[in-house]
């Protein structure tokens, strides 16, 4: 029987055709999780067992000639605030520690009616809150690049996953550069959708105007390919954009030629020189096949951080309510219902998540809410005005994901302002709603992978992926 | 200095952490206090920007209300659902009394 091959496309036609079984695949990537999963901790738990019973039921399919969807038998990882059937989901929390959802989200219905079989829940910053994935209950992930420096976050599980072998593809969520951001510390291609266009139902909530799931893979044509599968129109979120998912795999392969691609000339200060030398780079790449560079400037983007961090954690503050020992996860037992809340989530919230639901909670209090909250809302509007006008000028916007390659373990863990200016790229978009990826473009300090992000205005996932294939065509992905 | 440069103080953290039901003692507060200080001394800068007539931005795109057709669906099996709860009773969720001992 064939081997294995590495992407997500390559097994699924392989799986289709005859020439490889979708348990062979299973047990070749199960293989891999064994060898190093102990030492990486992409995984909070990994499900076996029914994915090799998923691969047979797959086979069986095949071999009936039932027809299959266009992954099958494609392993799949998926971070842990994505709701399972049956299966544990715990947010890297252990204030839901050991809940079984009742239902699937719909990006993980999606993906199993295409034939692609999860092989379990990868680890994060305890819901989604961080940049590092070391904010997780159970312990922290590894870069598995460098078992010394972390992965970034929080979709920190996913992105090792994707980088150590154990899935081509994986999913994540993206509220403020949670998939872009670890994609690029582990060198592998990262894509959050435009806000509405991948339905969030099952997802579990952070800040609901700027969360966004997206895929991990190793090409751009993967992560298009995920991208299409997830995509879509879904009525059980109503968040979700009525249009039919986009067709977006032929746009990696169609070039640059004749796009005009824009050069931030006032972008924030703080990166790596090594980082802005790979930027350089990149824009040379993309000049050289075909694309005309335009600079524009994005003045209100160093303010992006600022509305963030009173944005998310005033939305995380309110959806973070929910978890109140009563309908499910942990309780600590009290002698009346309002002691009970407090206990219960005093020992069920670690420190990071207790900051963001006070800091959240301080900035809608009465008194305060006009100068923080009231501000941050109007602030991401000039942000996104300014996005706004740039677009009149470009098709997509292309930066770096990260200033700094993957820093090391422990480095910035009790500094939260530090850990939080990891994401001052990755933040705006986010705020606007637009679609970004990021895709690794060589290497900076210490050899370590750089990821250049692409950005596109809302719904123009066709240019970011015609950008982000010229940019991999160029040398720059492993 | 606007009102966004006030430093939050311990009381402050106190309150929140009250509204926000965490039930956090007095070494925790003034931890917390010490960090919140230094994240929130860095939302002075959109201090710099006039705001005036700029309207506030909530989501990415204008959302009005979104409605289903009025038709009976599945819901979740409540066995399951109940199952999942800390503690449960004649189908319904239980918890402690609701009329506290400090009121």
């Amino acid at each position: 029987m064939a081997s294995v091959p590495s992407t997500a496309t390559d097994i699924a036609r392989a799986v289709a055709s005859g020439a490889l079984t979708a348990r062979a695949v299973v047990d070749e990537h199960l293989a891999r999780i064994e060898a190093r999963e102990a030492q990486i901790h992409a995984f909070n738990l990994v499900t076996a067992d029914a994915a090799r019973a998923h691969a047979d039921a797959i086979d069986a399919d095949i071999a009936a000639g039932r027809p299959v969807g266009p992954l099958a038998g494609v392993p799949v990882a998926l971070k842990d605030n994505l709701c399972t059937h049956g299966v544990e989901t715990t947010c890297s929390s252990r204030i839901l520690e050991g809940w079984k959802p009742p239902y699937d989200a719909t990006v993980v219905s999606r993906l199993h009616a295409a034939g692609a079989i999860s092989v379990g829940k990868t680890n994060l910053d305890e819901f989604a809150m961080g940049s590092s994935t070391e904010n997780s209950a159970f312990g922290p992930t590894k870069n598995p690049l460098d078992l010394s420096r972390v992965p970034g976050g929080s979709s920190g599980g996913s992105a090792a996953a994707v980088a150590a072998g154990f899935s081509p593809v994986s999913l994540g969520s993206d509220t403020g550069g949670s998939i872009r951001q670890p994609a690029a510390l582990c060198g592998v291609v990262g894509v959050k959708p435009t806000y509405g266009l991948v339905s969030r139902y099952g997802l579990v909530a952070y800040a609901s105007s700027l969360d966004q799931i997206g895929p991990f893979a190793t090409t751009v044509a993967d992560a298009a390919l995920i991208t299409e599968v997830i995509a879509g129109h879904d009525p059980m979120d109503s968040t979700s954009i009525p249009q039919p998912a986009p067709s977006l795999v032929a746009s990696v392969s169609q070039g640059v030629a004749g796009m005009r691609i824009g050069r931030v000339t006032d972008l924030p200060g703080g990166a790596e020189p090594e980082v802005m030398q790979r930027l350089d780079d990149a824009f040379e790449a993309l000049a050289a096949a075909g694309a005309e560079i335009v600079d524009i400037t994005l003045p209100s983007l160093s303010y992006a951080l600022t509305a963030y961090y009173l944005i998310a954690p005033a939305e995380a503050s309110s959806n973070l309510a929910r978890f109140d020992g009563v309908r499910y996860g942990l309780r600590v037992n009290a002698a009346d219902t309002n002691a009970m809340y407090g206990v219960t989530r005093a020992a069920g919230f670690g420190d990071e998540v207790k900051r963001r639901i006070m800091l959240g909670t301080y900035a809608l209090s009465a008194g305060y809410y006009d100068a923080y909250y009231g501000k941050a809302l109007k602030v991401r509007r000039i942000i996104a005005q300014d996005f706004d006008s740039a677009y009149a000028r470009v098709d997509a916007i292309v930066m770096p994901t990260s200033p700094l390659v993957a820093f090391t373990a422990g480095e910035k863990v009790d500094d939260p302002m530090a850990m939080y200016l990891c994401d001052i790229y990755t933040i705006p978009t986010n705020l606007a709603g637009h679609p970004a990826m990021s895709v690794p473009f060589g290497t900076g300090a210490h050899g370590l992978p750089v990821g250049i992000q692409v950005l596109a205005p809302a719904l123009g996932e066709e240019a970011m992926f015609r950008v982000g294939g010229a940019l991999e065509a160029a040398g720059g992905a492993r | 200095m606007t009102q966004s440069g006030n430093p939050i103080t311990a009381a402050d953290v106190a309150k929140v952490a009250r509204l926000a039901r965490l039930d956090i003692d007095a070494a925790q507060v003034e931890h917390f206090t010490e960090q919140l200080v230094k994240v929130m001394g860095h939302f002075g800068d959109i201090d710099a920007l006039d705001l005036t007539d700029v309207e506030p931005m909530t989501q990415p795109y204008p959302l009005v209300n979104v409605m289903r057709d009025d038709v009976e669906l599945p819901t979740l099996d409540t066995d399951e659902v109940l199952a999942a709860a800390p503690a449960a009773e004649e189908r319904r969720f239980r918890v402690p009394p609701i009329i506290g001992l400090d009121g």
